[in-house]
């Protein structure tokens, strides 16, 4: 080959890759900015119906008046549920198969289960709890029935994220604690997850988030798409609010856990209900109803993300 | 005197020492129950599905359920083939394939061996972002503002089709493909890579010809992972393709994926125990089965690309 072939040889491989360069870039942007777009037309449509009515209605059968205030606050009481049950179960697995689990044939079974569990897809959650939790446990349709099955369903994301955080405690720390006596609880309790909090706490959120719009598990439990009530507060109106009572045990738990009985829907659920109505006033409500969903989980996944970038720059090991 | 003072103190240390192995087990033990739970989760997804599916193939025999070409069971006129179903479940996935996959290899190529590092930084935040927008509100956008667009282009398009869903669903697993193929490339040990660039080869040529051959399971890894997650998911194709069942691969009519059907049959208000309960439990086993061999192939494939350096 002569130098000048060759020239014209190399200048053209460093063209064809330029040229990819400016593709990737060009599909990158363009798949972005088609999401921003989409955003934002959903916010153009959603906005003039997001007035403050909108949240302190119920859903009606006329548009104009629908409203997403059982939706939020299912949604609110569902996540509640959820919290309480995913949190101390997620992270204690995740400290059990990070401290605790030898290499035997369980901890792989375990390990894989996990793995697997995330790749199920959510609707079969769904069936679960509709077969389990629904119809064996008799928890009926429920709020406690829908927080347990996204409870599960954020159970992966929990463990994934404690043990990852729980990995990157260097073991000099634990071996100071030992050092000085200290058990290997204690060693966990007052050191390890101390200096892991952030990135479980990182964990916890993007779980929630991704449990705040979920769908489809909900829809199989039969969560009801037209709720006109609240769930019974488990307050007093007046003064001490606590509902106490006078005989033994002195406080009406029945009332106060009421709400885990109620039937309720959540605010995917009210979106999909009004997407799926033919008349273009409803369509103006999902976006609305949208638009404050994509303001919940973005917003929520953004903290996730900022905390995560914050504790990144913090501790350096 | 000082002989009995230690002797007491050594006995309060062992109690101490008993009572703090004690409390050690029992925590340990609490932890394992709660590792146990995820194990626990799978048993039951597989009782439920496996118990309810026995009872719907008592009445409806297996040969029956694999070879009828309709799926009518809220029909007077009832048919208990699945292949509708796995017809609208295959195309829908299929067209979010051929969007995600050339799409997120590119980008997954960008992003490992061209993207400066501050554009990178910027991006990830952004991918897992997108990662966490509600698949309702993707419905949304493929019912309200694909499908009219698609319809310009196309004049005869159904307002449900399977084309503007899975279009939809491609962006949506764009992300997750172009990330973990990324994750792939980037365990390629940079020996090889610099092999390529100390024989002159452009980026590019290192990226075809080095990187990712060495990297295919992998990104096969993510594919794989990609198409579980079009399979199972639910409310983009539940609202914009459309509830009928019909056995085509035309990706320009309207059908029923096997998800897309379980959620149309828990909208309504269906008696526990009868037939047509059962078929959800039936479609969802099916599809479990589905998503379970994509992942364990996935799993295999992803291991694969970790021991092999």
């Amino acid at each position: 080959m002569s130098q000048e072939n060759l020239v014209t040889e190399i200048s053209k491989r460093k063209l064809i890759d330029r040229c990819f360069a400016i593709v990737s870039l060009l599909i990158i942007f363009v798949a972005i900015f088609i999401l921003l777009a989409l955003t934002l037309q959903i916010l153009i449509e959603g906005l003039p119906r997001l007035t403050p009515q909108f949240f302190i209605s119920f859903p009606s059968r006329k548009a104009e008046q629908a409203g997403i205030l059982s939706a939020w606050v299912g949604t609110s009481l569902v996540m509640l549920v959820t919290a309480a049950a995913a949190i101390p179960i997620g992270v204690a697995s995740g400290i059990y198969l990070e401290e605790y689990a030898r290499q035997n044939w369980l901890s792989a079974i375990i390990e894989i289960n996990v793995t697997n569990l995330a790749g199920v897809p959510s609707i079969i959650y769904g069936l679960l709890a509709l077969g389990l939790f629904v119809y064996q446990f008799q928890l009926g349709q429920s709020v406690l029935t829908a927080g347990l099955t996204l409870a599960l369903l954020i159970l992966p994301v929990v463990i994934v994220t404690t043990r990852e955080a729980i990995r990157a405690i260097p073991i000099s720390l634990r071996e100071a604690s030992f050092a000085v006596g200290a058990s290997k609880w204690q060693t966990i309790w007052d050191h390890i997850l101390p200096y892991s909090f952030g990135s479980i706490l990182t964990g916890i959120i993007i779980g929630l988030a991704r449990a705040i719009g979920q769908t489809a598990p909900l829809i199989t439990i039969g969560a009801l798409t037209f709720i006109a009530f609240l769930p019974e507060s488990p307050l007093n109106s007046s003064f001490p609010y606590l509902p106490l009572q006078i005989t033994f045990p002195f406080f009406n738990f029945q009332q106060f856990f009421a709400w885990l009985n109620a039937p309720f829907t959540v605010l995917p659920i009210q979106m999909f209900t009004w997407v799926s109505r033919p008349e273009q006033a409803f369509k103006a409500n999902a976006a609305a109803a949208g638009t404050v969903l994509l303001a919940m989980t973005l917003g929520v996944n953004g903290i996730a993300i900022y905390l995560r970038y914050r504790l990144r720059q913090g501790i350096k090991w | 005197m000082t002989q009995f003072l230690s002797q007491d103190n050594s006995q309060g240390q062992i109690t101490d020492k008993l009572f703090r192995n004690i409390r050690e087990r029992i925590i340990e033990f609490a932890l394992f129950l709660a590792a146990l739970s995820s194990v626990g989760t799978t048993f039951g997804i597989l009782y439920i599905l496996v118990t309810e599916s026995w009872s719907f193939f008592q009445e409806v025999s297996l040969l029956n359920f694999l070879t009828d070409t309709q799926w009518t069971p809220l029909f007077n006129d009832k048919h208990y083939g699945i292949l509708p179903l796995l017809s609208g479940t295959f195309v829908t996935s299929a067209v979010a394939l051929l969007v995600a996959i050339p799409l997120g290899t590119i980008v997954a190529i960008y992003l490992t061996e061209f993207a400066p590092k501050n554009l990178r930084e910027w991006l990830k935040p952004i991918l897992e972002l997108l990662a966490g927008i509600p698949t309702v509100v993707y419905g949304y956008f493929a019912l309200l503002v694909v499908t009219p667009l698609l319809q310009k282009v196309i004049p005869d398009l159904p307002t449900f089709n399977m084309l503007s869903g899975g279009l939809v669903m491609g962006l949506m697993i764009l992300p997750l493909i172009s990330s973990i193929a990324e994750d792939a490339m980037r365990a390629v040990p940079v020996i090889l890579k610099e092999g390529s660039y100390a024989m002159g080869a452009t980026r590019l040529q290192t990226s075809l010809n080095v990187v990712f051959p060495a990297a295919i399971s992998g990104i096969g890894a993510a594919y794989i992972l990609g198409a579980s997650r079009a399979v199972g998911e639910t409310m983009i194709v539940a609202i914009a393709s459309g509830l009928l069942p019909q056995l085509t691969v035309n990706p320009l009519e309207q059908g029923a994926t096997i998800t897309a059907y379980i959620a149309q049959v828990s909208l309504g208000d269906l008696p526990h125990g009868t037939i047509e309960y059962q078929t959800i439990f039936a479609a969802g086993l099916t599809l479990v089965l589905m998503t379970l061999t994509l992942n364990v192939i996935g799993y295999f494939l992803a291991k694969r690309y970790r021991e092999i350096y």
